[in-house]
């Protein structure tokens, strides 16, 4: 009769250590400072992008509650050192609140920006009905720096990422915000645009690829805008479920490793923001929200806006995960694009 | 094995430099100066030839990695093309070319 051993196996290390690849070249990142509140405020979205880390689309219904969005107004009221609001999703302008949160932050003295995906202007709310066409008066009025993502210039590009016909509302979008003034020279309105390879590939060289933008889509579109922000995909979600699909999980992961760029490391964002979920718990970043890798304090206490500490904030130890890599590769990225 | 062409060998190119290390060196030290710099030329620019020669000498791992290398220089699908007709037509006119040399032998044979 066979006997049968049952081996306990130790958890194998993961081969995309991010942490060991700092520790390996001594680099230590805590957090340098909190100038930016992130509030992703819901997940609905008019659009169901392929590389999506929130894995956003028309059926979601998560969103803030009044009292978490009165909580942020609190804080960024409380607190002076916390000069920009960074609103995001989904797509934040179908928070019923979105509009009153603009509007109190900037009546704060706040930066606020605002990651707008164009389309919302056109498809309005998949769930209400509700147009969304005044948005670019709206963000006029307010002077809310526009935070847009355009994955190319072309159409093929855009439209396999972010869906069929989402490249002409884009551009149609963008006319619209050009006229309010957004991207135009002397304005005061800023409109940046993101780019996120349509793939497992590292984005091309930032200054670069904006000077191409630049000049395509003013030459076919007539369209200006400020800079461009390249932005790498990270392994995680909507985009990780593709790169399992397609078999090309661990050669995008070879990939990112053998790019680890220890300057790009320094200037990751998760140093200078902190990132709030619709429910008011406190993340070092939006990556780790969707992977609900909570920011905590000492003693290993999760933050909260709802008993928001700044020092606390400040003094955490910032959670990393392999998908780190994905912020350390080449030029680095961030929500403000390249970091080296 | 069960091919001669396998994907997964593109990552062995490092091993060129068994039994001839300094030469590999050489090699790949030359190799990164002349394609990962711009240069009189861009990065892109060398990256769009690559993929042109890449198919002019039907070389499989060259065209998966000049592929990936060219979107991550910023190129898009119609400068990708465009550089692989270069390549063909280039190739059609080398073999049309030396239809002259058929001809002047075609006129030393013929009273």
């Amino acid at each position: 009769m066979k006997s049968v051993v049952q081996l306990k196996l130790a958890p194998q290390p993961s081969k995309y250590d991010f942490e060991e690849q700092l520790r390996r070249r001594g680099i230590d990142l805590p957090p340098l400072a909190l100038d930016t509140l992130q509030v992703n405020i819901t997940k609905l979205c008019n659009q169901v992008c392929r590389h999506c880390h929130v894995d956003a689309s028309p059926s979601r219904r998560e969103k803030m509650s009044p009292e978490g969005v009165a909580k942020c107004l609190e804080i960024l009221e409380q607190h002076p050192q916390i000069a920009k609001l960074d609103i995001t999703g989904g797509a934040p302008e179908l928070h019923p609140g979105f509009d009153g949160f603009v509007e109190n932050a900037v009546a704060l003295g706040k930066h606020v920006m605002v990651r707008h995906n164009l389309t919302v202007q056109l498809d309005g709310n998949p769930q209400t009905g509700e147009s969304k066409e005044y948005l670019p008066g709206f963000f006029a009025r307010n002077r809310v720096e526009v935070i847009s993502s355009l994955p190319y210039y072309q159409e093929y590009f855009t439209d396999a990422q972010r869906g069929s016909g989402v490249f002409k509302k884009s551009m149609e979008a963008m006319q619209r915000l050009n006229r309010e003034g957004y991207g135009v020279e002397g304005s005061g309105l800023a409109l940046n645009l993101v780019y996120n390879p349509v793939g497992p590939y590292l984005p091309p060289a930032q200054a670069g690829l904006e000077a191409d933008y630049k000049r395509e889509l003013k030459a076919k579109f007539g369209l200006v805008f400020n800079g461009l922000y390249t932005i790498t995909n990270m392994p995680i979600n909507r985009f990780r479920l593709h790169l399992d699909k397609s078999g090309q999980y661990e050669a995008y992961m070879e990939k990112l490793l053998a790019a680890f760029n220890p300057a790009a490391a320094e200037g990751v964002m998760c140093r200078s923001l902190i990132s709030v979920d619709h429910q008011g718990r406190i993340y070092d970043c939006d990556f780790n929200q969707m992977l609900e890798l909570r920011a905590t304090g000492a003693g290993g206490k999760p933050l909260s806006i709802f008993d928001f500490d700044f020092d606390r904030a400040l003094k955490r130890r910032i959670q990393f995960g392999d998908h780190c890599l994905g912020c350390t590769a080449g030029a680095g990225s961030s929500c403000g694009g390249a970091t080296a | 094995m069960s091919n001669y062409y396998e994907s997964e060998d593109l990552k062995k190119f490092g091993d060129i430099g068994q039994h001839a290390k300094a030469l590999a060196d050489d090699f790949f030290k030359y190799y990164g100066n002349v394609t990962g710099t711009d240069g009189a030329l861009s990065k892109r620019e060398k990256a769009l030839i690559a993929l042109a020669v890449s198919h002019a000498q039907k070389c499989p791992y060259c065209i998966d990695a000049y592929t990936t290398q060219c979107l991550e220089r910023g190129a898009n699908p119609e400068q990708m093309m465009e550089a692989v007709h270069v390549a063909a037509v280039m190739q059609a006119g080398i073999t049309l070319v030396h239809s002259v040399q058929m001809q002047n032998h075609l006129k030393k044979l013929v009273l």
